[in-house]
């Protein structure tokens, strides 16, 4: 632009000159025809006009028009556009710094005739949506900057004339029923498949990094966005007797809260998505995506609607396995097993447990070892009678090593659960009222009802529609380190096997984890591309006595270093809440500062007694010398250093140092 | 006096406070501040508020997100003797959106057991009321830690 402006300055004299001397030079001659004539009589190849000096001075004149004319058109349009690239720039610049209150307009009137303008209040999704564009306009600044514009423009005429239709049907749109809008939008910006932790959790990342925008997600559930590990702990603790109907839990400072993330009035309706200002998030329930056609950019769900999307996530997360065995049982056996994932399996479990005298609970890992502690401990109050089998040696026994699964064993054993290890179910089925389970070895359980927690199958009914990529090892779909899987989808939570930079490939089925992908594939659909790199955690509670916080690969074939020391009653998961002053552990362990007390413990140099071996410390699980996970037990707030040491995967020559990071012996 | 054992694969050691009371020489490799993978905290190296920050739980994402962030860049970027005494007007605006709202952010004078979202809320409206000057510690008191999850969010070093 101001490259062409200064050609145009020396160019101007240098016209102005030439024509100047050209019609001087002709009305000398002029005077002198006569001389003219016999003066270039051979001089063939000049350029000088033919025929008289008349038409001489009208060939000058004649190209000095042309010539004025062209540099008017020309220093016109070049002014034009130099005006309207800074008012873009300048559009651009304050949309980013700082949130004015006006609504902004972008406009993209380039000087080809492919200018398109969204208009997000008006029911036309067939218009093209560019991600940054923020149009919540009223349709009169537009209609005044068209009038600005084909002032003596061709090339923008074309432009005007879509901006000013597209003004027009804005306005109408305005004027539009509501009743007139479909229960279930024909295009969403932002469609989320799935209606839980990573799905919300994404929903809020998109929200705060585009400004007004529409995201739609869609639940087989009945239920708005909810978080799960209540479910299989804190609930069962509350002592409000309508627990099952308000799923509110009081913690242990007595803050209560409800398990959904947010109450329904944060949602808007699926109806009013297209048209609410500022966009907002709407929960489709009851409805599940069926297929995905990709290169169309849009999904069916189950009742045969479609949606179109620009970016899409997939967090179906996971269904819970079940035994063979107990599948082949047949119906009476079937009906008295819960797979326990959902609110519903939560209200008909607990209605169970008071009515039942006995339960059993299939499978040692987490899931299944919180709830036999959660029903052990109503078994204090009631007859009911809690039994947990499961084929490792002791509980946890995938995850902690030996010598900690058999102590954290007796303590679930102390919380009023017979646990039989080393139990393979071999056979179930119904017999006089009860339930017979027959192990391999040839015990016998009786019980009333069974509760399975055996694994998640994550849910990829959707790879084959859409395409998508599914891993062998780990199941789930198939992602790279920013979570995507192919053009315009990712996959976060329960469901995605993704690359972690540090770690390897793996997937996670963790309520930490799912948060923390739902939020980086939230960032990645509104432009970030970030990886996989803020470590998520998880942690479980077995009891009020015993709490552990891990991160990273926490899995017992790996060697593992551990460093204890005797446990005080301050380190136990009641102590760090209440000193914390939060609720759930999750909530503690944002606390950017460490808990600030600092309470001496006296400690023996004396080799520890049987039974108080294992009270607090910190076990290093080792992959070819480099630490990769990190259990931190009965030791709380102290998730940042173990994030870094992870981060960092340095081979340290002693553990032993790497744990007095960790201050073991404070509180 | 630490002892050591080791049970198969698995080692274990037992510390007493003593033995821990020298510092480490673990070495821990420095942080750069400006790693484009590393989540932030509140700011941005580049100055900007990070509005994806878990500390603010869903208030940049909520109904009142807009308002909400145009008050706070207003008060973040206030340049005035106290700070954000001229963003009145948009805390204003906020408060009332958030009026419309009372489950998602319960007004200070509630006692009854809060819904789903932040409490820190209420301060910056409190302190509306109680002042005519946009409160210095709004902002401040509306970093709480996350709502919904177990993540650490601040940046370690």
């Amino acid at each position: 632009m101001l490259k062409c402006r200064a050609l145009w300055q020396k160019l101007a004299p240098l016209a102005r000159a030439s024509s100047t001397l050209c019609r001087h030079n002709v009305k000398r001659k002029g005077l002198r025809c006569d001389n003219m004539v016999t003066v270039f009589p051979k001089a063939q190849m000049s350029s000088g006009a033919p025929g008289s000096g008349g038409d001489n001075l009208m060939y000058i004149l004649f190209v000095g028009a042309a010539c004025l004319g062209g540099g008017i058109y020309t220093y016109r349009s070049l002014s034009e556009d130099k005006k309207r690239y800074q008012n873009r720039l300048a559009e651009i610049n304050s949309r980013e710094q700082k949130f004015p209150k006006q609504p902004l307009v972008t406009q993209q009137t380039e000087s080809t005739a492919e200018s398109v303008q969204e208009t997000s209040e008006g029911p036309k999704p067939a218009l093209q949506s560019e991600p940054i564009a923020v149009t919540e306009q009223p349709p009169v600044p537009s209609v005044e900057s068209s009038e600005h514009v084909p002032v003596a423009e061709v090339t923008t005429t074309v432009s005007a004339e879509p901006m000013s239709t597209s003004a027009a049907e804005s306005a109408a749109a305005m004027e539009a029923p509501v009743d007139a809008l479909p229960e279930i939008p024909a295009h969403a910006p932002y469609l989320l498949i799935g209606g839980g932790t990573a799905s919300f959790a994404a929903a809020r990342s998109i929200r705060a990094r585009d400004p007004g925008a529409r995201v739609l997600i869609v639940s087989d559930e009945s239920d708005l966005p909810y978080m799960r590990p209540p479910l299989s702990k804190e609930l069962w603790f509350s002592d409000d007797p309508n627990v099952t109907d308000t799923l509110r839990f009081k913690q242990w400072n007595g803050k209560e809260r409800s398990i959904y993330f947010q109450p329904p009035s944060f949602y808007v309706s699926p109806q009013e998505l297209p048209r609410v200002e500022n966009g907002g998030v709407a929960v489709l329930t009851g409805k599940k995506v069926v297929h995905v056609d990709v290169r169309g950019n849009k999904v069916r769900l189950n009742d045969d609607s479609e949606i179109s999307y620009d970016k899409c996530l997939v967090a179906t997360g996971g269904t819970p396995r079940n035994l063979q065995v107990i599948e082949r049982a047949g119906e009476e056996v079937q009906k008295r097993t819960t797979l326990f994932r959902k609110i519903e399996d939560f209200r008909s479990l607990e209605k169970i447990s008071r009515e039942v005298k006995s339960v059993t609970i299939i499978g040692g890992g987490f899931l299944g070892s919180e709830l036999a502690c959660a029903m052990g401990r109503r078994s204090n109050e009631s007859s009911l009678e809690v039994i947990q089998i499961f084929p490792e040696k002791g509980n946890m026994g995938k995850v902690l090593p030996e010598y900690l699964s058999n102590w954290t064993t007796e303590k679930v054993t102390k919380e009023g659960v017979n646990v039989m290890t080393e139990a393979v179910v071999k056979n179930v089925s119904y017999q006089d009222g009860k339930v017979v389970i027959k192990l391999k070895d040839g015990r016998v359980v009786k019980t009333d009802h069974i509760v399975a927690a055996v694994g998640l199958e994550p849910n990829v009914e959707l790879a084959k529609s859409a395409g998508l990529e599914v891993d062998s090892d780990f199941g789930g779909y198939r992602v790279n380190a920013e979570l995507q899987a192919r053009a315009n989808i990712w996959v976060a939570g329960d469901a995605a096997c993704f690359y972690d930079i540090r770690l390897g490939r793996r997937r996670v089925e963790h309520h930490d984890h799912a948060v923390v992908s739902g939020r980086l594939a939230g960032e990645n659909m509104t432009g970030a591309n970030k990886p996989y790199w803020h470590q998520s955690m998880f942690w479980s509670d077995l009891g009020p006595d015993v709490g552990y916080e891990a991160i990273g690969i926490v899995d017992s074939s790996l060697p593992t270093v551990g460093v204890f020391a005797k446990a005080t009653a301050k380190d136990t998961p009641k102590a760090a809440t209440e000193q914390s002053g939060t609720g759930i552990r999750s909530e503690s362990e944002t606390e950017a500062v460490a808990s600030s007390e600092v309470t001496p413990v006296a400690a023996a140099p004396r080799e520890p007694q049987q039974g108080e071996e294992y009270g607090k410390g910190v076990i290093f699980y080792l992959r070819d010398k480099v630490v990769v996970g990190i259990i931190l037990w009965n030791v709380f707030n102290r998730m940042p250093i173990a994030r870094k040491i992870i981060k960092d995967g340095e081979e340290h020559a002693d553990l032993n140092e790497v744990a007095k990071l960790f201050n073991i012996h404070e509180d | 006096m630490s002892y050591c054992r080791q049970e198969g694969k698995d080692r274990v050691i037992f510390v007493t406070k003593e033995d821990h009371e020298a510092p480490s020489n673990a070495e821990l490799i420095a942080d750069d501040p400006n790693d484009p993978y590393e989540d932030h905290g509140l700011i941005l190296p580049s100055g900007e508020i990070n509005w994806n920050c878990p500390c603010l739980g869903g208030m940049a994402s909520g109904p009142c997100g807009e308002q909400f962030k145009s008050a706070f860049s207003c008060f973040h970027y206030s340049t005035e003797e106290v700070k954000g005494s001229d963003c009145v007007d948009k805390f204003r605006s906020m408060q009332e959106c958030m009026q419309r709202y009372p489950e998602l952010y319960p007004q200070e004078d509630e006692s009854a057991p809060q819904g789903g979202d932040e409490t820190p809320s209420t301060d910056p409206l409190a302190h509306i009321q109680d002042s005519d000057q946009g409160s210095a510690s709004a902002p401040e008191a509306v970093l709480a830690s996350e709502d919904m999850s177990s993540t650490d969010h601040s940046a370690t070093s």
